[in-house]
């Protein structure tokens, strides 16, 4: 078991890095599906050093769940932008920063509610606080700063939370 | 067969288009530098989304096989996009806002990038330990 998880430090890294180099070929074939895995293997254990925490994750089908959720509020949040830039005038917009208290504590679930954040529009988070227990997220409009501090926590933050702790 | 295909693959080369437009049009219109950074990486997620799915799906039409190379891209951009706001959006705390100005981070009292402590500002050294 020891030598086993020397050998593979990130066996979720080393799925990821098989699958990526099988799309980079674009084509499936058992000498590239080698040449992936041995990517897979080397690349994690080269670079162990600087990834020493394994996040735990539980629950696969919540992450399928999550990312259908996320791509879903991408496409109708795009929209909603998309109105607010065009018919809105600026006079009208509210932006504004908004402080999110968050559960979260592994940097792995901070990283990926971060990005989340980001790539939903609307809005983008912008900084940690300094003993990361905190999120600096900028709203495009934000009439109600506390409805999106709630939508955020319990919309993602929630399910992370069921996914990585 | 190929009718519809080719409807679809218009349709959304058109949605692409449009996204990708209204995001560039958001950068003049907006007027304050933060709200200008919501244009850009909503333009990424949508804009360039419709492009790539139109493109998948003219691999398919016209070489009658499934092209996985759209999938990577949209995996480096969701990984790319969150982490260049993020970027600008530091740099812009850093020059533009002072810590009166944005919401008090809690019981941390200060966000990270305000928080410099007065022996990091002299050493230029990174630090080394990798705990």
């Amino acid at each position: 078991m020891r030598l086993l998880s020397r050998i593979f430090p990130h066996p979720y890294l080393t799925g990821l890095l098989t699958v990526v180099w099988l799309l980079l070929v674009n084509s499936y074939s058992l000498n590239s599906l080698l040449f992936g895995f041995l990517l897979g293997i080397v690349i994690p254990f080269l670079t162990r050093p600087y990834w020493t925490d394994r996040p735990e994750l539980h629950h696969p089908l919540k992450i399928v769940e999550y990312f259908a959720i996320v791509i879903w509020d991408i496409i109708v949040a795009n929209v909603i932008v998309a109105g607010i830039v065009l018919f809105k005038r600026n006079a009208d917009r509210h932006p504004a920063w908004v402080c999110i208290p968050m559960e979260l504590r592994s940097p792995e679930a901070i990283t990926v509610l971060a990005g989340t954040i980001t790539l939903t529009p609307g809005t983008v988070s912008a900084d940690l606080s300094a003993e990361g227990h905190f999120l600096l997220v900028h709203c495009l409009d934000a009439p109600d700063p506390d409805a999106v501090r709630d939508e955020i926590k319990d919309r993602y933050e929630r399910r992370l939370m069921e996914i990585f702790e | 067969m190929d009718q519809v295909l080719e409807i679809l693959i218009a349709v959304f080369l058109v949605i692409g288009g449009v996204f990708g437009l209204v995001g560039s049009f958001g950068l003049i219109k907006l007027n304050d530098a933060m709200s200008r950074l919501h244009a850009p990486t909503k333009a990424t997620t949508l804009g360039v989304g419709g492009v790539l799915i139109a493109s998948m799906l003219h691999a398919y039409a016209h070489e009658g096989h499934l092209s996985w190379h759209e999938l990577l891209i949209t995996l480096f951009l969701f990984l790319t996009a969150p982490i260049t706001a993020n970027f600008i959006a530091k740099a812009h705390i850093h020059r533009h806002e002072t810590p009166d100005s944005l919401p008090v981070a809690g019981e941390d009292l200060k966000w990270a990038t305000h928080d410099i402590a007065p022996e990091k500002q002299k050493s230029d050294s990174a630090p080394t330990d990798r705990s």
